[in-house]
């Protein structure tokens, strides 16, 4: 009788022999163009190298060569699921350089609009998650919501993805009435619709076994690795730009930070759900306070900066003289080196801005959220499965646009 | 940042590095401390660790190319989250040899701005994990985000140039 | 094919009929035809979504605009399974030897569609990193413009592409211009 063979697949650590899967570029699960080359232990992954630029744009050369307000369409593209905060962020950066205080009906109606795409950033990173997990319904139905706020950004500024939304001093018109009505049977009709998707997953057993604890990151951790937004939210920081440095009168509003526990996706799901709940809280009280003030006030009165309006360009010699100075770039733009930052769909997205007096700026640098917490990404998905990483990386909202700039 | 708050951020600075400040103004609000190049990774540990300022969390760093004294600087703002305080500390390096040592022993975050940094401005952080380019194609041989470099793309030839003024 | 039963689906037009001798029980025409419709409304496109324009390719296929109804149901992220290449968004010249990669991996008969300025032209970005137009590394059928195009736009390139597809002969692919024309591009 032979002996009986010991199979064993725990081999000692020399001898391990480990795979080595590419993750390409092009891959129907990374929402976006990075790379990743996985070293894997049959299903578990070892260790994992990033590669990301393959969409580098070079958006900090190219903004040395425009004027302020061209610069506005370059920042929608960075995160292109919320273009709102990216331009309405860049303007307040200027709007601090130049010294221009903003009338607080225009300060509610830029908080309206951040909020509208926030709300449509998380619709776009929750609903994906769900059809990462399988569950494609709740992509299909909350993007209906997404073509309503669409339709709202259309009737304020004509775009409904890269908007290049307002203008340095204010917005460029006032909203017209339509867009008020839309944005009053958005928030009649999108709780429904967002109850509907939360109670397909929230508490679904299928979905709390497949993203609880995967891909979780402690909050140590996530402060050392600088993330920000919903992320860090997620691991138990409470650190929200809107209510630490608070910008845009948000101090007026009332509303909580949502936070997670163990940072693992099921905890970015939630954080990201409440944050829609929030955001609606915000809009109808910015909606209040709106119809108190002025109707007509939808800029600031600063004509060296602000474009007046073209009949009174065509009419006025004045209007004409500024509207020529703001276009040639022969206004006085101060000297001085600036930093603002809002709060992002990802987190806090700033912009540090030198300026030398000219007509563009000097150096213009943008702190991109995606880039720097996308960082942590090999050590979050260290032991876990293949289809753990996919979770985490979508969970973690990257945008390729804003990892490259 | 009231004057209480920078006062304080300075006196915890000059308690033990008062020679390394060049300068310091509040632009804009916000506090910026010039410094010199040398020591500046145990400001930032003393920074980090000192109880009045705790400044834990890095926000950003990024370079500045200055042509006419022909420096390359190095930006980083750092922020307190426990006593929300925000700086920003400058150092300026020749740009014939850029070098200055890294930040990734304190914050792990600084791994890949630096590299960042590296491919647009061409600044070696010694003691730097992996410092190779991350966002432009790895063979490239210049710095693209130096000012003597032009933005467009050489070889492209359908764009008239006297018509659209380059 | 119209049905002109009930007042709801008279003015449906399913597709139309290609020219050929009808009978009863047989439908006489070219092969040509035939096949040409059959492949025009079932394309099954690659979407290579690389930035903005891929929000908006996802807008087109969501239940708004739906790009389904036009046979293209079913995406193949598989370059040997795809018939239509549709790159959406800026391609870096990092990003260009993987387009070609995929594009050489397509069986024939492939199409490819070019969505947004940025794949056109390299639309607003004349810079040093992207490249300007992908029509310098691959052959291109349909330009799309626009920044991000709106879905309307998109499904009216589709349409143009289903329009190609219809009306091709069957041996363009083999025919030496379409050969030379593989050549100027570096592909065999």
């Amino acid at each position: 009788m032979e002996a009986k063979h010991e199979f064993t697949d725990q081999l000692p650590p020399e001898e391990k022999q480990y795979s080595y899967l590419n993750l390409g570029p092009t891959h129907p699960a990374t929402h976006g163009i990075f790379q990743n080359v996985l070293k894997m232990d049959g299903e578990i992954i070892v260790e994992a190298e990033p590669t990301i630029g393959y969409i580098h744009r070079a958006f900090e050369k190219l903004a040395e060569r425009r004027p302020f307000y061209q610069i506005t369409p370059l920042t929608d593209r960075m995160n292109y699921c919320s273009s709102p905060i990216n331009n309405m962020g860049w303007h307040m950066t200027v709007e601090k350089l130049l010294n221009i205080e903003l009338p607080k009906r225009v300060q509610y109606i830029r908080i309206v609009i951040m909020e509208l795409s926030r709300i449509a950033d998380h619709i776009i990173c929750n609903t994906i998650i769900g059809q990462d997990t399988g569950a494609t319904t709740g992509f299909l139905y909350l993007f209906q919501m997404r073509e309503r706020i669409y339709e709202i950004f259309e009737e304020i500024c004509g775009a409904r993805l890269t908007t290049n939304i307002g203008r340095i001093g204010g917005m460029e018109r006032n909203i017209p009435k339509r867009a008020w009505e839309k944005i009053d049977a958005f928030m009649v009709d999108f709780p429904p619709a967002l109850q509907e998707f939360t109670n397909l997953l929230e508490r679904n057993r299928i979905f709390m076994d497949r993203t609880i604890n995967c891909g979780s990151i402690s909050a140590e951790r996530a402060l050392a690795y600088s993330f920000s937004g919903p992320n860090l939210r997620a691991a138990g920081v409470d650190y929200d730009v809107r209510v630490m440095t608070p910008y845009s009168s948000y101090e007026e509003f009332d509303f909580i930070i949502p936070v997670g526990t163990n940072g693992d996706t099921y905890d970015r799901f939630m954080v990201r759900q409440s944050e829609m709940w929030e955001s609606m809280k915000i809009i109808r009280q910015a909606l209040e306070k709106i119809k108190k003030e002025p109707a007509h006030i939808y800029k600031a009165d600063v004509p060296e900066f602000v474009l007046p309006p073209k009949e009174e360009v065509y009419n006025n010699m004045e209007a004409l003289i500024y509207q020529f100075k703001i276009v040639m770039g022969e206004t006085d733009v101060p000297k001085g080196e600036v930093y603002h930052c809002v709060e992002g769909g990802n987190g806090e997205l700033g912009f540090y801005l030198i300026s030398d007096g000219g007509r563009t700026p000097f150096r213009l640098h943008f702190r991109r959220p995606c880039f720097i917490y996308y960082q942590a990404y090999p050590e979050m998905i260290k032991g876990s499965m293949l289809s753990d990483a996919i979770l985490t990386m979508s969970s973690m909202n990257v945008i390729a646009g804003e990892l490259d700039a | 940042m009231e004057g209480t708050d920078q006062e304080k951020i300075i006196s915890a600075l000059k308690e033990k590095f008062e020679g390394e400040i060049l300068h310091a103004e509040m632009l804009y609000d916000f506090l910026t401390i010039t410094l010199k190049k040398d020591q500046i990774i145990s400001i930032i540990r003393h920074l980090y660790d000192h109880p009045d300022t705790q400044f834990q969390y890095l926000t950003t760093l990024c370079g500045i190319h200055y042509p006419d004294v022909n420096q390359i600087a190095v930006m980083y703002q750092l922020h307190s989250l426990q006593k929300n305080y925000r700086i920003r500390l400058k150092i300026y390096l020749p740009v014939e040899s850029p070098v200055t040592p890294t930040l990734t022993t304190i914050f792990p975050a600084a791994n890949w701005l630096e590299r960042e940094t590296f491919d647009f401005f061409g600044v070696i952080f010694e003691g730097h994990p992996n410092l190779k380019r991350i966002l432009n194609v790895e063979d490239m041989i210049i710095f693209p985000l130096r000012k003597e470099y032009p933005l467009e793309d050489q070889t492209r030839e359908d764009k008239n140039d006297t018509m659209f003024g380059r | 094919m119209t049905t002109s039963t009930g007042s709801i689906t008279s003015n449906v037009t399913i597709g139309e009929k290609p020219d050929g001798y009808e009978g009863a029980g047989f439908f006489a025409t070219s092969l040509d035809k035939v096949v040409g419709m059959a492949r025009a409304n079932s394309i099954w496109p690659l979407p290579f979504a690389t930035s903005c324009c891929g929000i908006e390719f996802m807008a087109t296929m969501g239940s708004h605009y739906d790009l389904g109804r036009f046979g293209s149901e079913r995406l193949s992220f598989s370059p040997r399974q795809a018939d239509l290449l549709m790159v959406m968004g800026t391609i870096a010249k990092k990003m260009g030897p993987i387009l070609r990669q995929v594009y050489e991996q397509m069986a024939e008969p492939r199409w490819v569609i070019s969505v947004g300025a940025c794949a056109c032209s390299g639309g607003i970005f004349d810079t040093y990193s992207v490249l300007q137009g992908i029509d310098r590394i691959i052959p291109v059928d349909v330009y799309v413009p626009g920044c991000p195009p709106r879905p309307e736009q998109i499904l009216d390139g589709i349409l143009k592409i289903q329009h190609l597809v219809e009306t091709e002969s069957r041996r363009r692919r083999e025919s030496p211009e379409y050969k030379a024309m593989l050549n100027t591009y570096g592909i065999e």
